[in-house]
């Protein structure tokens, strides 16, 4: 393998040309954070980018099968990252504790993803392979993922597919019985495999099945209505979680040779998202306070296709699958005048197709992104559609009229028949009838745990997957991707990556009374105890809402130093108002739903201004985070590679104390840069 | 609009619960069922009485945890989960009554939050077909007609949220465990477990205390997810065969 050596050693930074110093740019975040050291993967493998996961695993060292069952594994979430790697080291004989705060494991928020998961299967002839897979991700993201972690994901994406159909995972399948794959989210093959509307949750019912029959094989132990409220460490490494039992309020201590935090992404730091309600960054947010460094935080993905909102009373929103974007064409009246109008009334020389007129290559189908970007300023313009939400029109016209026209309504129906259905119920309207209206919403979080190529944290034995971490995806998430990413992290991948952390193990016995255990169970006791006796005028709700609008205001499509700054200020006197007034009712020795929302909402007010200071001190536009200082004349994201081709890792110091900037410069070997352009 | 609920208060499992009463004004038809319900804790809160426990974590009726008897109906009168259900289903002073899941298997842990995991140790008992990760081979070696596929996939569409459990006069959750025994009996897959399968799962749901189906229908024309009741011919004809076979 050595003779093949030729790319550089990505060990080495110095090998590569130092990017531009921050003084060369305005630096908006001076006084908001701190420099420190850069970060280096010193997991990255070296070598051609088709050897180097192959290597990677043949280097993992292993545990003899009798070794295992002395090995033990906690893992803190249930969703495909999460149930997929219990089911596969449970399968290996590793001893697992698995939590989740639902009440059963198969509710984790992977079961909402409705689209698909990519594979470069190329069943289809059309092009697909690794190579393209891997370049329309690294394109995607924005040239901000790192390259050998994506090659490697598009690599086993296509052993997942064959898992899951052994599984049983009913696939959407041809009359030959072989299965049927779609395009998808802004690529030109057909690559997404898919179970109709609700391949998130067929997905999730393999890998729960898989995870459950390991319960029954007495490898697997499951904690339902458990919450991850601390990380214990200990001599520097992670050795536990203290997890409350939401039932009976108990504090329970579990110790284990390794941690992995498979808990999802922070979307709902915006309040409204297409989160579940649970989903929170309270597991991550804990570990990045002792230590595991965060990861591009303001790498958020509002996604184009969701309902609008429909008045102050919203809990949440929801999305309807990007595949809508096929078929339906978006547009908005040309004239403010007509935005309440019947838009059935509106003549076609009326209505702006503007995604279509600006993007005549791609027209509706451009990246996720960009379609958000575009409804925002369209809404901004004043020529939203639907009711006025506070004194804004926040939505735009999908229109199938021109879809039934050509296919014909039953096949529209039978295409997209349960979205329609979906939308009648949620909206009370008939979209055969009147076109939908939508609006872009919070839906995917790029940004998360830092972790190297094992994905492993900066934490020694902490793993991190899925969503929760921040590797795969740079600034932009293309569309069933995500599915791919959690599964490809859990069954293939940490699987061997743990193998090898644990062959230094077991480690040092410890037990509950450890000083190190004591002190993080204390914490979180402490923490309880002081959310409780507050006793002040507002209540959880009230808070995450506002904080909600801040995100969302300052923090949100579009981000300008100004606002942003502004909104560092806003989140800080909320928080602190938060821990003076905050009204959390009832016990802590029972089920109580305030005190659990209470303690993600008071993490989320934390994890929203380190959200601000990446977003303030990146002045670029790349992916999902447009700033607007940084754009092309005609108004697209303009990236500035020579000043920010790194990820930003920001490490805890200290409670108000200012957060540290790591960076971790990254290289492209194996594919060019460039502007991404869809006209 | 303007209605009164009639809701089910229990601090715990151990204690006693009642049916308390709550007025609720300025509910918007646009509104969800639950937040609704959010609307009216936000109020107890304010008040200093603690608010009422629910389950809900998706809000678009695809992660099956929420669930609740609305005036004796699973998720309520339309078919569809409990979040997605709209206040425009309802009228201007209507009085609503809300109750947790009703069944033996389903405890109450709080007001309307029940314990249902019996369900996953009834798929621990065999829900699954036995392949370990890796092991699989390629996803096109085995063609599976499209209309098995299919009736799979219907199947599959359960979100094991309960409602089935809730409606039955008899506390049974055939409907959930037919609809497992059919998905995964339709595959190629599933055939070397099939006769075991469908043996040890209705053993593990006789032991949670589930009972036994009576033939009502009440189950699939409750469940959100309109899974058929022909799932459990299925299950029966599955069950027959399995103990033919001696299992």
């Amino acid at each position: 393998m050595a003779e093949k050596d030729t790319v550089p050693d990505m060990t080495d930074v110095t090998d590569f040309p130092e990017t531009g110093s921050p003084q060369e740019e305005p630096n908006d975040a001076a006084g908001y954070y701190a420099d420190g050291d850069p970060l280096i993967d010193k997991k990255a493998p070296t070598g051609p980018i088709d050897e180097r996961w192959e290597n990677r695993k043949f280097n993992a060292r292993l545990a003899a099968p009798a070794n295992r069952r002395n090995l033990s594994v906690i893992i803190v979430g249930t969703g495909l990252a999460g149930a997929s790697a219990a089911a596969t080291l449970g399968e290996a004989g590793y001893v697992v504790k698995s939590f989740c705060y639902q009440d059963s494991p198969r509710r984790a928020h992977s079961i909402a993803a409705q689209g698909g998961i990519n594979a470069a299967k190329n069943y289809k002839g059309d092009g697909d392979s690794v190579h393209r897979l891997f370049y329309d991700t690294v394109k995607g993201g924005d040239y901000r993922s790192r390259e050998s972690n994506v090659y490697r994901l598009a690599e086993v994406s296509r052993n997942i597919i064959d898992q899951c159909v052994a599984q049983g995972v009913p696939f959407a399948r041809e009359y030959g019985g072989l299965l049927d794959n779609r395009s998808f989210g802004g690529v030109q093959v057909s690559r997404t495999f898919y179970a109709r509307g609700q391949t998130g949750q067929q997905l999730l019912i393999g890998a729960y099945q898989a995870m459950e029959r390991q319960v029954a094989a007495g490898t697997v132990e499951t904690f339902t209505r458990h919450e991850m409220l601390e990380l214990v460490m200990v001599d520097g490494r992670a050795r536990g979680i203290i997890a409350r039992d939401m039932v009976t309020g108990e504090i329970e201590t579990h110790l284990a040779d390794v941690v992995v935090l498979a808990s999802g992404g922070y979307g709902n730091v915006y309040f409204l998202s297409t989160n579940a309600m649970g989903c929170n960054v309270t597991a991550t947010w804990r570990a990045h306070r002792k230590g595991a460094y965060m990861a591009n935080p303001c790498y958020t993905q509002i996604h184009p296709t969701c309902i609008p909102v429909s008045g102050e009373h919203q809990s949440k929103l929801t999305l309807m699958s990007e595949s809508l974007r096929n078929d339906g064409r978006i547009w908005v009246p040309k004239k403010r005048e007509d935005c309440d109008k019947d838009p059935r009334d509106i003549p076609e020389a009326d209505r702006d197709y503007y995604l279509e007129r600006i993007y005549p290559a791609f027209g509706n189908l451009v990246p996720r992104d960009i379609a958000s970007r575009q409804a925002k300023n369209v809404c901004d313009e004043g020529r939203g559609v639907g009711p006025l939400v506070g004194d804004f029109r926040r939505g735009v016209y999908l229109d199938f009229a021109e879809a039934i026209a050509r296919m014909g309504k039953d096949a529209v129906e039978e295409k997209y028949g349960n979205l329609f259905d979906m939308y009648a119920r949620i909206t009370g309207e008939d979209p055969y009838e009147v076109p939908m209206r939508i609006y872009p919403a919070v839906h995917y979080v790029m940004g998360g745990l830092w972790v190297d190529y094992d994905l492993q944290s900066t934490i020694p034995g902490l793993f991190v997957t899925g969503e929760a971490n921040f590797s795969d995806h740079g600034a932009n998430r293309l569309g069933a991707s995500a599915l791919m990413q959690g599964l490809g992290d859990g069954y293939f991948v940490l699987p061997n990556t743990v193998r090898d952390y644990l062959a230094d193990g077991p480690f040092e016995k410890i037990d509950e009374n450890h000083p190190a255990v004591v002190e993080a169970r204390s914490a979180v006791e402490q923490r309880i105890n002081a959310l409780l006796t507050i006793n002040g005028d507002r209540s959880v709700d009230s808070f995450h809402r506002e904080l909600g609008h801040i995100m969302w205001e300052y923090c949100g499509m579009e981000r300008t130093a100004e606002g942003l700054r502004k909104g560092i200020d806003l989140i800080r006197s909320l928080r602190e108002e938060f821990w003076r007034n905050v009204k959390v009712l009832g016990s802590a020795e029972s089920l109580n739903q305030s005190l659990e929302k209470a303690g993600r909402v008071a993490d989320f007010l934390e994890l929203g201004e380190l959200m601000c200071v990446d977003s303030l001190h990146r002045r670029e536009s790349c992916g999902g985070h447009f700033r607007a200082e940084s754009q092309t004349e005609d108004g697209e994201a303009l990236r500035d590679d020579e000043n920010y081709s790194y990820v930003a890792a920001w490490e805890f110091t200290d409670e108000g104390a200012l957060p540290v900037l790591h960076k971790e410069h990254l290289v492209y070997t194996a594919i060019e840069m460039k502007q991404r352009s869809y006209k | 609009m303007k209605v009164t609920l009639k809701i089910w208060r229990q601090p715990d499992a151990a204690s006693k619960g009642a049916m308390h009463t709550y007025e609720v004004d300025d509910v918007s038809p646009d509104m969800s069922f639950l937040e609704m319900l959010d609307v009216l804790n936000e109020r107890l809160n304010a008040q200093g009485e603690e608010p009422i426990a629910f389950d809900s974590d998706c809000r678009e009726g695809i992660c099956g945890m929420c669930g609740l008897m609305i005036n004796g109906q699973a998720h309520g009168p339309e078919v569809t989960t409990t979040c997605q259900l709209h206040m425009r289903s309802f009228k201007d002073g209507d009085e609503i009554t809300i109750e947790p899941w009703r069944a033996d298997a389903f405890p109450v842990v709080k007001d309307l939050c029940v314990d249902r995991g019996a369900f996953d140790r009834i798929i621990q008992s065999g829900g699954y077909i036995s392949v370990n990760t890796g092991a699989a081979p390629d996803a096109h070696a085995v063609p599976v007609p499209k209309d098995k596929a299919d009736r799979a996939f219907d199947a599959a569409t359960c979100i094991s949220c309960g409602a089935c459990v809730a409606a039955c006069p008899n506390g049974s959750a055939s409907l959930f465990v037919g609809a497992k025994v059919t998905h995964l009996g339709e595959l190629p897959q599933g055939q070397a477990e099939r006769d075991r399968r469908v043996v040890s799962m209705i053993g593990q749901h006789d032991h949670e205390g589930f009972g036994g189906c009576t033939n009502i229908g009440e189950c699939t024309a409750a469940c959100p997810k309109e899974i058929p009741l022909d799932v459990i011919s299925r299950l029966n004809w599955d069950l027959h065969a399995a103990l033919r076979h001696g299992k």
